[in-house]
């Protein structure tokens, strides 16, 4: 166990959560709460994990992935925009849908071995010390695609022109459509983005952080934590991003934890007795907790957070829909 | 296309029939939809369906098995029920089923009455600490939601994995039998009496022959040992009424739907809503604590790593498709008992969860029926 090993698994582990949370962030900010990432990204997991297996080939896998957890996403989008159900309770049963599409399609997926994403080391900057080691060896591409990914998302939502109409809808439906904005057409699109990023999040599980179909352990509430790490990170994809790595390298962390007897300088208990362990894998979902907290306080510090019409269906003049 | 489809807002009351008929609808579809799924991965949806309708009310065992399965879900449902009805987002109730069963426990394992007690008293405090268990973990998200506005969704769901976890960890590290993930079976003093328990007291009192004796054959009950039915489900029934009460004859029920309606007016009319908040979540994980309680006493007798194929979420699918009322979810806990009961013999087993979630798609969306009117109407073109 060395730090580096941790910081460079951690990155991994990270990129699960960068994507769906800053996928998250995009229905969020155009005013759609969608809680059914966690059932996206089983959704994905299972169709990118079966499609590898049956095409062999990974990137058709990912492709699947991503337009798994795309359409399931809009099924919450005719649900919530169009027929204005509670958000909350569709979200929901997006999870639900979504893990029972996920089991009943992935039955008899577990233990086999499709291709997966590969990986490589980047040349040059893997020579660095340290950060070179953490940062540019031995990542699966999506990793490094996750390094990109979260400051073109903060660029596209806070300095490009379509991510100031996705911020208007999220804030103020009602100016945006008087700009003329369409509002509902740019939510479907976002809450379609959101759910195309956790389908993908769900692929980097299973093709490629810890490769398999472990149904729905495959996930083990990951796409919850990635929607509280939306709240602590304000609604902001780089601090998403940032969460996203801190959780990953934490879980990682656990992990090694509980192999070396000694633990600096002192017996490690976990060594001596196993089952302490379970205190340990507490602390991701303590922590997440933890973060809630932090991230509520700071946002009602600030004044700052959630877009104002988050949550709020949108609806034109007195004709409904 | 010849037609419009055109949505009016209901002015008008909604008819009482409407919501019971739209949630019907919801189920009925919902099992064609599955039986579709189940045909495209090849399955033999006809089959599935003989099979579920014999393992879940084709006999008085199976009916039993039924009940057992439901009992939970009434419990849970109701804690879903009342924390629903003030907005307040309870995804925990696994948790607070967990937490339950693990204080209910600890009368028992600690123990905190020497084995000979006489069972009402175990019972009691048993039910006691179970509810006291699912307070306590209901009260966590509660103030955290009235004190610092953390949002209730995240931190239930994240104290399920908690609660889980820290059961396990009590399970494997103090009370295992013999390194197995459970503890040594509890005394018959901590076990809810049992529809089998109660065939071997009074069966001998009924005599061979008698008119009671040919009643109960002719219904097809004689055999009504082995019935694992147990008294927990006294528990959930009294709850419903003891939830239908809060909600239409206190002035606690009262609050908790006003401000569940419009949290501002309710804040001018002067109710404490932070104390509410608390007090319906606990009131909520108590309940749940409950059912945790009585699955451990009335059906595995021991606590174990896995008490509960998800009660505590399929417990808010039932609620919502009961619309919040507690004799719905009496009965919508039934239906869903059963698909567990079945959904534990059908492949591929994800099949009752796709189900559920099928089920509370179309609750939530039907919900547009009754608000608007929908109507066909001819395009201007048709018209021209």
């Amino acid at each position: 166990m060395s730090l580096i090993t941790i910081l460079n698994a951690g990155l991994a582990t990270g990129t699960i959560l960068l994507f769906a949370a800053i996928g998250e962030i995009f229905a969020e900010r155009a005013g759609v709460l969608n809680l059914g990432v966690e059932g996206m990204m089983l959704l994905g997991a299972m169709a990118g994990f079966s499609t590898s297996l049956a095409t062999g080939n990974v990137w058709l896998g990912l492709l699947a992935a991503i337009a798994a957890g795309g359409l399931l996403s809009l099924a919450h989008g005719v649900v919530t925009i169009h027929l204005q159900a509670d958000q909350v309770v569709s979200g929901l049963s997006l999870t639900f849908l979504g893990t029972g599409l996920a089991l009943v399609f992935g039955e008899g997926l577990t233990g086999k071995n499709p291709p997966l994403v590969p990986k490589f080391d980047i040349p040059l900057l893997g020579d660095i010390p340290f950060i070179g080691p953490v940062f540019f060896e031995g990542h699966s591409l999506l990793v490094y695609v996750g390094y990109f990914f979260a400051p073109l998302a903060w660029f596209y939502i806070f300095r490009t022109r379509p991510g100031m109409h996705l911020r208007a809808v999220g804030e103020k439906p009602e100016a945006a459509d008087t700009m003329g904005i369409n509002v509902y057409r740019l939510r479907y699109f976002y809450v379609f983005v959101g759910g195309c990023l956790a389908g993908l999040a769900g692929a980097t599980i299973s093709l490629s952080v810890s490769p398999g179909w472990y149904s729905a352990q495959t996930t083990s509430g990951q796409g919850w934590i990635a929607i509280g790490l939306v709240i602590f990170a304000q609604w902001n994809p780089l601090q998403a991003a940032l969460g996203g790595y801190l959780f990953g390298a934490l879980r990682r962390g656990i992990l090694d934890l509980q192999g070396p007897p000694m633990l600096f300088g002192f017996r490690n208990p976990l060594f001596i007795n196993s089952n302490y362990g379970f205190f340990l894998q507490m602390v991701p979902y303590l922590l997440t907790i933890v973060a809630l907290m932090i991230g509520s306080r700071a946002a009602a510090r600030k004044r700052l957070g959630a877009p104002a019409a988050l949550g709020v269906p949108y609806i034109r003049g007195e004709r409904g829909l | 296309m010849p037609f419009r489809i055109t949505f009016e807002k209901r002015i008008e009351e909604i008819p009482r029939w409407m919501p019971a008929a739209t949630s019907l609808a919801s189920v009925v579809l919902a099992f064609l939809i599955s039986g579709i799924v189940l045909k495209l991965v090849g399955g033999d949806p006809i089959r599935v369906a003989r099979f579920f309708y014999t393992a879940t009310f084709g006999s008085w065992a199976a009916f039993s098995d039924t009940i057992v399965k439901a009992t939970p879900l009434i419990m849970v449902g109701l804690a879903c029920a009342i924390a629903f009805k003030m907005k307040m987002w309870n995804i925990g109730t696994e948790g607070q089923f967990y937490l339950g069963a693990f204080f209910a426990s600890l009368v028992v394992l600690i123990p905190i009455v020497p084995p000979e007690t006489p069972r009402p008293i175990v019972i009691l405090l048993m039910a006691l600490m179970g509810m006291v268990g699912g307070a306590i973990w209901g009260f966590f998200p509660g103030y955290l939601k009235a004190k610092f506005n953390v949002n209730e969704i995240i931190t239930t769901l994240m104290l399920n994995y908690v609660a889980i976890l820290w059961n396990n960890f009590w399970i494997f590290n103090k009370w295992s039998d013999a390194g197995f993930q459970m503890t040594p079976t509890f005394a018959r003093s901590a076990w809810l009496p049992r529809l089998t328990d109660y065939a071997r007291e009074y069966g001998a009192f009924i005599a061979e022959g008698s008119a009671l004796a040919n009643f109960l054959v002719r219904i097809g009950l004689e055999r009504i040992s082995g019935m694992t039915l147990h008294l927990g489900v006294a528990f959930g029934l009294v709850a419903a009424v003891v939830v239908w009460w809060i909600f239409e004859c206190s002035r606690w029920g009262y609050e908790i739907k006003l401000i569940g309606d419009n949290r501002e007016a309710a804040r001018y009319a002067g109710i404490n809503i932070v104390r509410n908040m608390v007090l319906v979540m606990m009131a909520s994980g108590a309940l749940a604590g409950l059912a945790g309680m009585a699955e451990i006493s009335g059906v595995v007798h021991r606590l174990q790593e896995r008490i509960s194929p998800g009660y505590g979420f399929t417990g808010i699918i039932v609620a919502w498709l009961a619309k919040l009322n507690p004799f719905a979810i009496v009965l919508v806990s039934i239906l869903f008992g059963a698909l567990i009961v079945a959904g534990r013999e059908i492949q591929p087993s994800g099949l009752a969860q796709m189900l559920q979630g099928i089920v509370l798609f179309l609750v939530i969306s039907s919900d547009v029926f009754l608000r608007y009117r929908i109507r066909l109407a001819r395009t201007a073109a048709e018209v021209a």
